[in-house]
């Protein structure tokens, strides 16, 4: 962490942690809508191909016979995702149960990337000629949201197709307030307000959890490593902030681990519980 | 912090991996484990009836040695009967034979008696002329007295 901090010291803490703060980009167009996070992009595809390289061949390998260890780690894994959409969806579908576990291992290893510390990435990408690099996914609102627009397609998508257009369409008016003749369609635009709300809501949720706990996990961390920004050997402060910088980081260290953990959880039980609403009748 | 392109991105690369993992790796795991778990039950199940036949055995063992310890014990006792009966027959045999040489003896011994008597008698009426002549000093014709001397002897 000193190494960078040292570089950054010429701008004080408020241009380091602007800098850490600040995404890898590239305009393709003109205008703010068309920048891609080069950073965020290029982290969640590494670690695409590491969840991909992990379980694809895993599946392959994977026999009735007795599995080694690794192998039985991850059928843990899968078995454990697989009964808990067994228990919370009831319908048939191919494919809510691998994209539940696609949600929990991707999300989980975008969180872990909050683990690794803060400076060591950027540190390496500036030594590759990167001016930023900002390495966990989620603590970018594009991908949380990114997640929950597929999230949000997929649960229109499971609605039609288990419930039909007619009663898709109709269940817009009709609930959740019920009622008979004309009572019923002064409750219409009502019903109709109300499904636009939670249709909102649920995406809107799912995503800025995420983010939230994973943005302020990110911003702890900085401002951790910020203890000792600018700091030298003759300052006797060092001395203090150094193991007080080690002790906050390795608590952070573990909760963090925790929330990691958990948000990935929790995203990935919402998103099976919105899907699995989605294709029962009110 | 703004959103941008990358958002489309991010949704497009979860829903793509989310269906290459539905395509590729999904149906391979699940084959896999509900196999598995096809022969672990399987695998119970054999031990469990394995476990019955066992405990079958056992009580059918059980049974036989019981039915064998009382056939040997019914053997056991037919041939102490047999044994009994054997020993009074040989009991018997000897009773008899004994019986039958002690009716010889006695026989024999009766025979015997007779012809010492007989001869004792024949001799009784030599020893009483004897004896009267030495009294009488001269001797008794034995034809004379024949019919004393025999009338003597068979009172002897």
């Amino acid at each position: 962490m000193s190494g960078s901090a040292e570089q950054a010291a010429g701008g004080g803490m408020t241009e380091y942690i602007h800098h850490h703060l600040h995404n890898l980009q590239w305009h393709v167009g003109a205008g703010p809508f068309w920048v891609i996070n080069i950073d965020t992009v290029g982290v969640t595809l590494v670690l695409v191909a590491i969840f991909l390289g992990v379980f694809i061949p895993a599946a392959r390998r994977a026999h009735a016979g007795v599995p080694g260890r690794f192998q039985a780690f991850v059928e843990m894994v899968v078995i454990g995702v697989d009964e808990l959409v067994r228990e919370t969806f009831h319908g048939s579908s191919k494919l809510i149960a691998p994209l539940a576990l696609t949600i929990f291992v991707l999300v989980f290893l975008m969180n872990f990337m909050d683990i690794i510390p803060v400076d060591l990435l950027p540190l390496l990408g500036r030594e590759a000629g990167l001016p930023y690099l900002r390495v966990v996914p989620t603590a970018d609102l594009n991908t949380t949201v990114g997640m929950a627009l597929t999230v949000f397609v997929l649960i229109q998508y499971f609605g039609l197709k288990h419930k039909g257009p007619r009663l898709f369409f109709k269940e817009m008016f009709t609930a959740p307030l019920h009622a008979h003749g004309f009572a019923a369609v002064l409750l219409a635009p009502i019903n109709f307000l109300l499904r636009l709300i939670e249709e909102v809501v649920r995406p809107g949720s799912l995503s800025l959890r995420l983010f939230g706990n994973m943005y302020a996990g990110e911003l702890i961390f900085i401002l951790i490593a910020t203890m000792t920004l600018g700091a030298g050997l003759g300052h006797g402060m060092t001395y203090v902030m150094g193991p007080v910088q080690f002790f906050s980081g390795f608590v952070w260290t573990l909760f963090d681990l925790l929330v990691a953990l958990l948000q990935a959880f929790i995203f990935m039980m919402l998103t099976v519980v919105y899907l699995s609403m989605a294709a029962e009748q009110h | 912090m703004n959103i941008n392109l990358t958002l489309i991105i991010q949704a497009l690369v979860l829903f793509a991996v989310a269906l290459i993992m539905m395509k590729y790796a999904w149906p391979a795991f699940m084959a896999a484990i509900e196999e598995r778990q096809k022969r672990i039950a399987e695998g119970l199940a054999a031990a469990e009836s394995a476990r019955a036949e066992l405990r079958d055995a056992d009580a059918r063992v059980a049974e036989e040695i019981k039915a064998a310890r009382q056939q040997a014990a019914e053997i056991i006792d037919r041939a102490q009967h047999q044994a009994n009966l054997l020993l009074d027959k040989a009991r018997e045999d000897a009773v008899a034979e004994m019986q039958r040489y002690k009716t010889a003896a006695e026989t024999e011994i009766a025979a015997a008696t007779a012809r010492a008597r007989e001869e004792l008698s024949a001799r009784v009426g030599e020893l009483v002329v004897a004896g009267a002549s030495k009294i009488l000093q001269r001797e008794v014709d034995a034809g004379t007295h024949r019919q004393m001397l025999d009338q003597l002897a068979a009172e002897i």
